[in-house]
């Protein structure tokens, strides 16, 4: 209870996480979830603990370390009409299971002229900042929204991280979800949501007239908090959370661009063939005329992540370099 | 991590357990053949069989070279009795999970031969909508998952199959077909220690053709002996004579019923040989023709029809009947594949998602 009486819900986006699964396997028996170390040892970064002696092991299936096989097996599990969520460590082991999520998840439906769909959630951590060097530290979710027949999301809140999973098992295609390791200990009172959580809009976590910065993930509070810096310079940067990086929201990125005329994009991934250059491909196709400065992008430097702290930090896309960005397409 | 469990102590063996009766399995679908049908007959079915896979597929090489078909076509022939054999032991309820040499499992399982032969045109009629083509023929109806090319593609997915019937109480099972190539994967290993660790209702039906495309069973495994590699994964494994339909069907009844027995995934290694190139674009140069002679004198359709004779059975007159009604499905079929539409442009970006059933906008 806080100190005025009313009942405050302060919760951490690993917790809302958590809760999410479990009100997914209360809810509905198709569902479990599987995946390395997920039972006895609570899940790699904790997003399961407890879940196997609520629910017990043959909803929380600890898998041998055979990515292609558990993750093809969930694909399997959903074709007989299951609902499994399967969890990848990190998004480096997930390429182990890329041939799965590609060529089965993402391709039987259409390959089976519309017999089989394939309703499976697999979540997996991405991103670098906790100094865990080259094998544990890319954002290749972008890569993932190279591809046709999957859904992407990327939680950035804890809101999202509560309610995105319920309309994601409801899908009755593949839905990939990428949890930004800097994210788990994100703390924060829940809010009920305010309106049904959809998974197609992107949305606006900041109102601004001066410029929009667009990002998504790990990179959201960055962002955000170049926007204060911004704000107290007076520049009133608007914040664009993507949410889903596939089907990316159109019109949502061009009403932004419209209203501002200026953009940065922010992408904790490589520059080159980035998700930040699908959005600014398709700002110039759709809002080349309402630009008043070329698109800026803010992206990792071209380099498998270091571990030694300063390296990686000049690595990553930082708040500082976001701001130097906007100064550049405002002044 | 693995400390925490206790050592497996279920001894791998070589040989088929004894089914155990239980509760389970009385309940569970029965895959004796029914007991009016006389063997004579049973024979006889099983030659149709045989022959409609290498009757269509005859027909498909003549086609290709017409034009009609096209993409990457691989036939079965000279290994129909692996698809026709194993169908035997399995029931409508039970699930099959194929590969991109396909026809075969695909006719054996009942599918069709105006639907297969529709989708080898790419027609909207055919049983993938034109969209798979030969390596990619699917039918949900009959539990049919499938046409992977990719190689141990299918085997993540067949495990998956079974693990949902398993936790639902299904008594049924998941048979996936793969091949000597597929053995070398990882896939086909991590699948197969799943399957053990799991307990799962799986049919591992590996096809030894003895090629993986070029490369032989011996360039390509230190350890030939497949059945003794898949036994060391805490199943029941042995190896079969896949050029024997009678046999396999056999072998296939007795690993079926013990897969309903709660006893695990079982592994046949099927010994086989196509008799025809790896597909339609391969010289076949890796092979001597005296081998492949070889194997043409173990052919699975002479076999059955030589078993029948010592029967004294009326081989002639079945083989006439069969004969001419597989010509007509077969010309039926190619007819219907003629004059069946093509699928829209419009409808191109159709089933890419669910939500994407309508035309392109």
């Amino acid at each position: 209870m806080g100190a005025d009486g009313t009942e405050k819900s302060k919760t951490t986006y690993r917790e809302a996480m958590r809760e999410a699964i479990r009100e997914a396997l209360r809810s509905d028996d198709r569902v479990f979830l599987m995946g390395e170390d997920v039972g006895r040892y609570g899940g790699c970064f904790g997003v399961s603990l407890g879940l196997l002696e609520e629910f017990g092991p043959e909803r929380i299936r600890d898998t041998p370390l055979s990515e292609s096989t558990f993750v093809g097996a969930g694909i399997g599990a959903a074709l007989a009409g299951m609902r499994p969520i399967v969890e990848i460590m990190t998004v480096n082991f997930s390429l182990l299971a890329l041939d799965q999520i590609l060529n089965n998840a993402a391709t039987l439906l259409h390959m089976s002229g519309g017999q089989l769909p394939v309703p499976i959630v697999i979540r997996m951590t991405t991103g670098a900042g906790r100094q865990l060097a080259a094998q544990h530290s890319h954002s290749l979710e972008g890569w993932y929204a190279h591809i046709p027949g999957i859904r992407v999301l990327a939680p950035a809140t804890i809101e999202d991280a509560r309610h995105m999973l319920a309309p994601a098992l409801a899908d009755p295609d593949p839905v990939l979800i990428f949890e930004h390791g800097s994210l788990y200990n994100l703390s924060g009172e829940l809010r009920p949501p305010t309106r049904p959580v959809d998974l197609d809009h992107a949305a606006i976590r900041r109102p601004g007239t001066d410029i929009s910065l667009i990002t998504y993930g790990g990179s959201l509070p960055k962002a955000l908090a170049a926007a204060d810096e911004l704000a107290a310079e007076g520049v009133e940067a608007e914040v664009i959370d993507l949410r889903a990086l596939r089907p990316l929201d159109d019109a949502a990125i061009a009403a932004s661009v419209t209203r501002t005329h200026r953009a940065v994009v922010i992408d904790e991934a490589w520059r080159t063939g980035s998700l930040a250059a699908e959005v600014c491909a398709r700002i110039a196709e759709r809002s080349f005329y309402e630009l008043d400065a070329p698109v800026e992008r803010v992206c990792s430097a071209e380099v498998p992540i270091p571990y030694a702290r300063r390296l990686e930090e000049a690595a990553l896309p930082q708040t500082a370099d976001i701001v130097a960005a906007a100064h550049r397409a405002v002044d | 991590m693995s400390l925490a469990r206790p050592a497996r102590t279920r001894k791998a063996t070589a040989a088929p357990k004894p089914a155990k009766k239980t509760a389970r399995n009385r309940q569970g679908p029965r895959t004796a053949p029914p007991a009016d049908r006389s063997a004579a007959q049973h024979r006889a079915n099983l030659l149709e069989s045989l022959l409609r896979i290498r009757r269509f597929e005859e027909r498909c090489v003549e086609l290709y070279s017409a034009a009609k078909i096209r993409g990457f076509v691989h036939l079965y022939i000279g290994e129909e009795a692996v698809a026709v054999g194993i169908n035997q032991a399995l029931t409508s309820e039970d699930a099959v999970v194929s590969t991109y040499r396909e026809h075969g499992h695909a006719l054996a399982r009942g599918i069709a031969a105006e639907a297969v032969m529709a989708e080898m045109y790419g027609k909207a009629t055919g049983c993938s909508g034109g969209r798979g083509g030969s390596m990619h023929l699917f039918d949900a109806s009959r539990r049919f998952y499938g046409g992977s090319a990719i190689v141990a593609g299918g085997l993540p997915l067949a495990a998956g199959l079974a693990l949902a019937d398993r936790m639902r109480g299904q008594n049924r099972v998941t048979c996936c077909f793969f091949g000597d190539g597929a053995f070398a994967e990882g896939e086909f290993h991590e699948t197969a220690n799943l399957a053990a660790l799991w307990n799962l209702p799986l049919l591992l039906a590996c096809e030894n053709n003895l090629y993986a495309m070029g490369t032989a069973l011996t360039r390509e495994h230190a350890q030939t002996d497949l059945a003794m590699r898949a036994a060391s994964y805490g199943m029941p494994a042995w190896a079969v004579d896949g050029m024997d339909v009678e046999a396999v069907e056999q072998a296939s009844r007795r690993a079926v019923e013990g897969i309903r027995t709660g006893t695990g995934p079982h592994f046949l290694e099927l010994r086989t040989y196509r008799f025809r190139a790896h597909s339609m674009y391969d010289p076949d140069r890796y092979r001597g023709k005296a081998e492949i002679e070889q194997w043409k004198d173990r052919d699975p359709v002479n076999r059955l029809m030589e078993r029948m004779r010592e029967n004294g059975e009326p081989v002639d007159e079945e083989l006439a009947r069969i004969e001419q009604k597989i010509t007509e499905e077969i010309d039926h079929a190619v007819e219907a594949a003629e004059k069946a539409p093509e699928e829209p442009v419009e409808n191109l970006l159709r089933h890419v998602t669910s939500a994407s059933t309508g035309p392109v906008s």
